[in-house]
């Protein structure tokens, strides 16, 4: 049986997992509290937090609707930041395909940033590991990340309205995200899709409805994947 | 339509859609490649859509009604640099916010 849960490799996951709880804590905290002073309810910060679970999509829906986008921006804009768990979804279904729908289900509701990472490395190191295996340490990597998701969540909302307003909120997403962007710009093609996608929503500002950052986001892909391919023809990487 | 509505709608879509993209290829597509083009934009998707939310949050904070602010723009400047050279969000995230609160208490 190739799919049976295998304890060890379960347990692994947990243990490479773990120093996650570090990131994943101050983030959730930060989530809740921001969401609570946008005026969301304990209720609604939780169900988005738990039915989400992708914390830069929840901060560019928080921050458009501060802003009182167009709905349809709102959704459009967020699951853009959220297109890279497709990419995550396509380099594990090698691994994880032959699973009975039921646990791909469940793997596809447990797939985040820290066990993508950590799966993708450790199947690549491994190819021998069966697929059970793979899920077993799949799941177990995730098992620490997603209850201080929402644990910390519930504490940041619980003391979210005792903030005071000096505490300058209002820049905690910008701050994150360009923290989450400092790692993210490993090559020349990355900085250029940033740069060119700064540069049109600075242009673009003035566009009603929030579009201009659909076409910013756009203008720095495009880029982004032309200083790709001319990069693969210098023969640089 | 109420905030509410809008906060529903938006939670709702963001629920389905964001398992939608986690489902699409384990669950639905299986083994089948995309196409190269397709993949290649893919990957620029987060680099470019967070820079761009944050740039005019920077230039033009809400917290002072689009004035220029040097603070926050120096906390932007050290909050990018220092995730760039450590490549550790966390330690990004502190710096940031310590220049924040340091360039606030200077020039507020």
């Amino acid at each position: 049986m190739t799919t049976d849960f295998d304890r060890s490799s379960y347990w692994r996951g947990v243990r490479d997992g773990l120093p996650f709880v570090l990131v994943v804590g101050p983030f959730a905290l930060l989530f809740g509290v921001v969401a609570t002073e946008a005026g969301l309810s304990l209720f609604e910060t939780m169900t988005f937090a738990i039915t989400v679970v992708a914390g830069a999509a929840q901060f560019t829906a928080l921050q458009l609707m501060s802003e009182n986008a167009p709905t349809f921006v709102v959704i459009a804009s967020a699951l853009a930041v959220n297109l890279r768990l497709a990419m995550y979804s396509a380099s594990l279904t090698p691994h994880l395909g032959a699973l009975p729908l039921w646990r791909r289900a469940l793997a596809a509701y447990f797939l985040v940033d820290q066990n993508y990472a950590l799966a993708s490395a450790r199947f690549d190191r491994q190819p021998d590991m069966t697929t059970g295996q793979k899920f077993a340490y799949f799941m177990g990597a995730v098992t620490p990340v997603a209850p201080n998701w929402y644990l910390w969540t519930l504490i940041g909302a619980w003391i979210g309205k005792s903030i005071p307003p000096e505490l300058a909120l209002d820049f905690a997403v910008p701050i994150t995200f360009l923290a989450m962007l400092g790692p993210m710009l490993r090559t020349g093609a990355h900085v250029a899709a940033a740069l060119v996608a700064v540069a049109c929503a600075l242009i673009f500002a003035f566009v009603p409805y929030n579009l201009g950052l659909i076409l910013a986001g756009i203008a720095g892909m495009m880029t982004g994947a032309r200083v790709e391919l001319w990069m693969e023809k210098q023969g640089v990487s | 339509m109420s905030q509410t509505t809008t906060l529903w709608i938006v939670i709702i879509a963001m629920a389905i859609g964001s398992f939608g993209l986690r489902f699409l290829f384990l669950g639905l597509v299986g083994d089948r490649a995309l196409p190269p083009w397709v993949l290649r934009h893919l990957r620029y998707t987060a680099v470019a859509i967070l820079p761009a939310l944050v740039a005019p949050l920077v230039v033009w904070p809400q917290a002072t009604d689009g004035t220029p602010e040097p603070a926050r723009m120096a906390a932007a400047v050290v909050t990018l640099a220092v995730g760039i050279w450590t490549r550790n969000v966390l330690l990004a995230i502190t710096c940031g916010a310590i220049t924040l609160y340091a360039g606030l208490f200077a020039f507020g």
